[in-house]
């Protein structure tokens, strides 16, 4: 059984980590220390921690002033508020200055479970990518997020970092070596590919060996990077392999699915299926109720993959 | 000083209206009322070097009402930061003068704004990094009364107040119109000094015409210490061009040649 690891306490202790290097890295909040584990980092660097208050849109201009006299600044808010509330801070003072601001956003999708709708982050991928020099990344375990979180550290310019608050398994070997922007292929496989975002590898994976079990070879792989996305791990695929499932705990409009679609289009026509959130909202629940309800399950996953024989 | 203020701004304002005229676009009304502000900023009060427009120690100036173009080129290019040839090619297509300030493509713009209450907040931010580092420059933000109307700036208001960033000086340009008429029939914002003394602001009030009042306000601004102060600064929009001042309509209209010869006459040059 692997360890049971959130990506946000993965962010909190490579925030800490990155704080003892660097005096220059400011962390934000939006009072949710708790929730989205800044609170390690207040602890650690009280001076170096800017609280807020219930003002997201604020602390991301704030996060852009800083930025602007030389700090790194890791802005920390739920997906929700982040990157919808604040999406026009985000887009004009942060993006278009291209602003060193991190923005790790926790509680994604509707992982979130009990709180419901209003704080189900389903649209964050799609808007955020949609922004000019915008990175998107959505590491799927606890040794990818903290690796990605820490080469994010290492680039000047604006990130959209998306954490889950939901335990998720470690996947990833600590050795393993991650890149922005190339995508890891955690399983080989020749018949099909699942590309997943986020904690949905843990789902690909799954789906991957229901379907071994009926002959199929199904190759995984984890698109951590949404923006820019792994171009040439998608041309492979569609090329080397009859047909792509995308699986992210996300809208089908404008996340994963869209952003591989997009590529296919343009580069190697393949078919595709997108599992996702179909254009509507969440509702309170278990998260392992929500993703049954609304089709994120790995026999959600391994029937789209035999849609395509 | 006040003569030779007064001339500067005079040039400045002359300048909004060839910008604007040549760009057949722009906002000559809330440019006119913060020229002479701008003029003190630049002139007088700021610690800036224009050769040295990324020095890290720099007095910075943030234009919250990015719309102000017209006043904020007019005064850099004066103050020496660019030629004041180069005001003719504002809004025009590969021009650094773009129609809201951008800090990436002109040296000496301290935050790209134009979207309303933006400013401020980064202003807020700008402060707060330089009390972190315990360095002495100021930050200064310039804002419309109408812009007041953001939520965003009073919530930038209260992590001023909370933060107690003394050295942060906004200055609202209060003119009392806004594109769709008088703040007080579109949004009321007043009473504008209680608003940001109960946010824990320290409050100076002036005419925003008289450049001693506003040399005066900013040494006291200076002064003050343990809290953020704001100038709220009685201004005329349009001011200096008789059929500009006190209407709304010249927020964001071009003068046609016509026009914009009656204003610089007004304004004191030769055409």
């Amino acid at each position: 059984m692997a360890d049971m690891i959130a990506t946000r306490d993965s962010f909190s202790k490579v925030l800490v980590e990155l704080g003892e290097k660097d005096n220059n890295i400011i962390a934000m909040n939006a009072d949710l220390s708790a929730s989205t584990k800044t609170d390690a980092f207040e602890k650690r660097f009280p001076e170096r921690f800017i609280n807020a208050g219930i003002a997201e849109c604020n602390m991301l201009g704030m996060a852009a002033g800083m930025a602007h006299c030389g700090k790194t600044v890791f802005a920390s808010s739920f997906c929700m508020f982040a990157s919808g509330r604040a999406f026009e801070i985000i887009r004009n003072s942060i993006a278009h200055t291209h602003a060193n601001v991190k923005i790790c956003a926790s509680h994604a999708g509707l992982a979130v479970g009990e709180d419901g709708a209003t704080h189900q982050s389903v649209e964050d991928v799609a808007i955020m990518r949609d922004i000019p020099g915008m990175t998107v990344i959505s590491p799927a375990d606890d040794v990818s997020a903290r690796k990605l979180i820490k080469a994010a550290a290492a680039v000047k310019g604006p990130f959209y970092i998306r954490l889950g608050r939901a335990a998720a398994p470690v996947v990833y070997p600590e050795d393993t070596e991650f890149e922005i922007g190339k995508a890891v292929t955690v399983l080989e496989g020749s018949d099909f590919t699942v590309i997943s975002s986020g904690c949905m590898l843990e789902t690909a994976l799954a789906a991957a060996d229901i379907l071994k079990e009926e002959g199929i070879s199904v190759r995984v792989i984890d698109m951590h990077t949404i923006k820019p996305i792994d171009e040439d791990a998608i041309v492979r695929a569609a090329v080397e392999t009859k047909g792509i499932v995308t699986v992210e705990d996300h809208s089908v409009i404008g996340g994963l699915g869209s952003a591989v679609a997009e590529v296919l289009c343009a580069k190697a026509p393949a078919r595709l299926r997108t599992v996702g959130i179909r254009d509507c909202f969440g509702e309170s629940g278990k998260p392992a109720q929500l993703y049954e309800k609304y089709g994120l399950t790995a026999a959600d996953v391994a029937a789209a993959v035999r849609s395509l024989k | 000083m006040q003569t030779e203020l007064k001339e500067v701004a005079a040039k400045i304002r002359r300048d909004i209206i060839e910008e604007v005229y040549s760009a057949q676009s722009g906002h000559p009304g809330g440019s006119l009322s913060c020229a002479d502000i701008l003029t003190v900023l630049y002139f007088k009060v700021m610690n800036i070097d224009p050769k040295d427009p990324c020095a890290p120690g720099r007095d910075r100036l943030i234009m919250s009402k990015g719309h102000a173009t017209p006043a904020l080129y007019a005064a850099m290019a004066e103050r020496g930061y660019f030629p004041t040839e180069e005001l003719t090619t504002f809004r025009k297509i590969g021009s650094r003068l773009q129609g809201h300030p951008d800090m990436e493509t002109l040296p000496g713009v301290d935050m790209s704004t134009g979207s309303l209450g933006q400013g401020i907040s980064a202003a807020v931010g700008m402060a707060l990094a330089g009390k972190l580092d315990g360095a002495s420059y100021r930050v200064y933000a310039v804002l419309g009364d109408g812009e007041l109307q953001e939520g965003l700036v009073w919530e930038a208001a209260m992590a001023a107040g909370h933060y107690k960033l003394d050295h942060l000086c906004a200055i609202v340009d209060n003119n009392g119109l806004q594109i769709d008429g008088p703040n007080d029939e579109v949004m009321t914002v007043e009473p504008i000094g209680d608003k940001f003394r109960s946010f824990g602001w320290n409050v100076i009030c002036c005419d925003g015409h008289d450049t001693d009042q506003l040399a005066e306000a900013f040494e006291k601004a200076k002064a003050f210490e343990g809290k953020p102060s704001v100038i709220i600064a009685s201004t005329v929009k349009g001011k200096g061009v008789s059929f500009m001042e006190n209407q709304a309509g010249w927020h964001g209209k071009a003068p046609n040649k016509e026009q914009a010869e009656k204003a610089e006459k007004e304004l004191g040059g030769e055409k």
